[in-house]
């Protein structure tokens, strides 16, 4: 069972060869007997997911479904949910139970999904290692002690582990793409306002967007097709047809252009990763697809931009936590400002505390032009570079991570953790979509690959990644120990 | 520009946030390898450059001025770490004349 996609599982369920409870209690088996290792989720919702099992086998055989419905799928805890504990990885957020639904899980509800849990994340999903959590750092299942990447690293690892059918993450600078890369999974990370924001907790507004985590490509067509789509309650969210991601998937890549920029053939990646990269690029190219190089002059200074520009809004989204109306708040304050001031010193964690300083100190009186201005201009420069590519390729391929897996514990200096984001967070700074796929082991661990495509590409993107998992058979691996 | 523990602390203030002198140490250390990291910005000229607010350059869009969500007063209030009689409680801003 644990080897069937969320695809698969879809027609199981609907043939009636399996019922969604029955489904449902294997994952539950699955977490009860691998998570105290992985520690992927931060709430398990055992009674309440076989209530929504039952619900959703109703739907079944009354014939009222969707594809899926009774499909078991794990929410990262940055979603809001109704009466269920959203914690977002941080002691801040401990105690919080949403009052509201957020619009992502609203839609899976919808849908008959069943919400097998909530998963583990770095702290506001600020991190690239899943090492941030108040909860504790997650394992990747694919080597003991090592990190499942972050900051949607609980999800990656519980759908490389199989622990749900498929998963939610979110993504600011990489945290869909460089999980699902160092677990062996498929992420896809969608045009900034395809995907509602209400209710998923801000990091950094102009950058976050949430997305699927799955096994193929195939799973985050099927699951985007329930995530995409118009929100008035989030104003960010763009008004515009939705098409069915699936619809595309078995179309010939003969003839697509795939540009390889020229700066990213020459960047600090792993020996091993540039040689699956390598491969990857033959692969495509005997599938008939076009290999062009590409010039992007700008995106090396994303990370630079990036690390002014998200911590800026994030010291100013993170203003709300102050221990008056929700969350955590200090044990007797003496007075208005040492309440404000020591809820949030013992409410955050370091790299929270970190971003916040540093958001803080860029958005000062003085350092504004010096630092925020300078960096939306360097993001405007970046836009333009894709802009320019796109005019010869339809999608721009990189590694996804310069390396493969790390241990626990192993990179302690903030910059060096900061650089594992250097290939994913362009695409956020442009708004564009992007996927990483697996497309081959380093010693054993696996590799991603990453495609950014022009914007609402996500049906090209899923087509290509499909296409791919048709010649190859690296995103059916499953790591060892954990078949049933 | 370096920043040190009195900065450090400085931006604290403005940003809530309390450090005891060794992780005032730290964080000025943090911050300095940010900011030195950051630098390379300054290796493009971005004159004339319109800064980029919204990745998608469209223009926010507007709704009607209608009421659309439920009163939800009490579910929120629940969530507050102190509230009373309908308000949330905080602790005592203006000091009595006598203390």
């Amino acid at each position: 069972m644990e080897h069937k996609t969320l695809a698969e599982l879809s027609k199981a369920l609907q043939n009636k060869e399996i019922s969604s409870v029955e489904l449902t209690q294997f994952y539950l088996d699955r977490i009860n007997k691998f998570d105290e290792k992985l520690n992927s989720f931060i709430t398990v919702c055992d009674e309440h997911a076989l209530n929504m099992a039952k619900a959703a086998d109703a739907r079944i055989q009354s014939g009222n479904f969707t594809a899926l419905t009774g499909i078991p799928v794990a929410q990262k805890d940055i979603f809001c949910t109704q009466g269920i504990k959203t914690s977002c990885g941080s002691k801040m957020l401990d105690n919080f139970i949403a009052p509201y639904e957020s619009t992502v899980t609203h839609k899976f509800n919808e849908a008959g999904a069943v919400m097998i849990g909530k998963t583990n994340m770095d702290e506001f999903a600020m991190g690239s290692s899943n090492e941030n959590s108040y909860y504790g750092a997650v394992q990747n299942p694919w080597k003991n002690n090592t990190v499942p990447g972050g900051s949607s690293g609980g999800s990656a690892s519980a759908v490389a582990a199989r622990l749900a059918a498929a998963a939610t993450g979110t993504d600011t600078g990489g945290s869909i793409r460089q999980p699902a890369a160092l677990c062996g999974i498929t992420g896809l990370k969608p045009t900034y306002g395809r995907v509602s924001r209400y209710g998923m907790i801000a990091f950094a507004s102009s950058l976050d967007q949430g997305g699927p985590m799955t096994q193929t490509a195939e799973d985050a067509a099927m699951v985007l097709n329930v995530m995409a789509g118009h929100d008035v309650k989030d104003s960010t969210c763009i008004n515009k047809d939705v098409p069915d991601y699936t619809s595309n998937l078995n179309d010939s890549i003969k003839g697509l252009r795939i540009g390889v920029p020229e700066e990213y053939i020459a960047g600090d990646i792993e020996a091993d990763v540039a040689k699956c990269i390598e491969e990857t690029i033959k692969t495509l190219r005997s599938m008939g697809a076009e290999i062009k190089t590409v010039k992007m002059p700008h995106t090396k200074v994303g990370l630079s931009a990036y690390y002014i520009i998200a911590p800026a809004e994030a010291s100013s989204n993170l203003a709300r936590y102050d221990g008056v109306r929700y969350g955590y708040r200090c044990n007797d304050p003496k007075n208005l400002e040492d309440m404000y001031t020591r809820t949030r010193s013992e409410g955050f964690g370091d790299e929270v505390k970190r971003r916040i300083m540093t958001g803080t100190y860029a958005l000062s009186a003085g350092y504004y032009d010096a630092y925020y201005l300078k960096a939306q201009q360097i993001r405007k420069l970046i836009s333009e570079d894709y802009k320019q590519a796109f005019k010869d390729v339809d999608v721009i391929l990189t590694p996804t991570s310069p390396s493969t897996t790390f241990e626990i514990g192993a990179v302690k200096d903030p910059i060096s953790m900061y650089l594992t984001d250097v290939f994913t967070i362009p695409a956020n700074l442009a708004g564009l979509p992007g996927i990483s796929f697996p497309c081959g082991m380093a010693n054993n661990l696996p590799v991603g690959v990453q495609l950014v495509g022009n914007y609402f590409e996500e049906a090209k993107l899923l087509n290509v990644a499909h296409q791919y998992q048709q010649e190859t058979n690296w995103h059916t691996m499953l790591p060892e120990g954990y078949s049933a | 520009m370096q920043i040190d523990a009195n900065e450090i602390q400085k931006i604290g203030k403005l940003a809530k946030l309390s450090f005891d002198k060794k992780e005032q140490e730290k964080y000025a250390e943090n911050l300095n390898k940010i900011l030195d990291f950051v630098e390379q910005m300054n290796q493009y000229d971005t004159t004339g450059i319109t800064p980029m607010a919204h990745p998608l350059d469209i223009a926010q869009p507007m709704r009607k001025d209608a009421v659309t969500e439920p009163d939800v007063r009490e579910d929120m209030l629940k969530l507050a770490p102190e509230a009373n009689a309908g308000l949330y409680v905080v602790p005592q801003v203006i000091e009595d004349k006598e203390s």
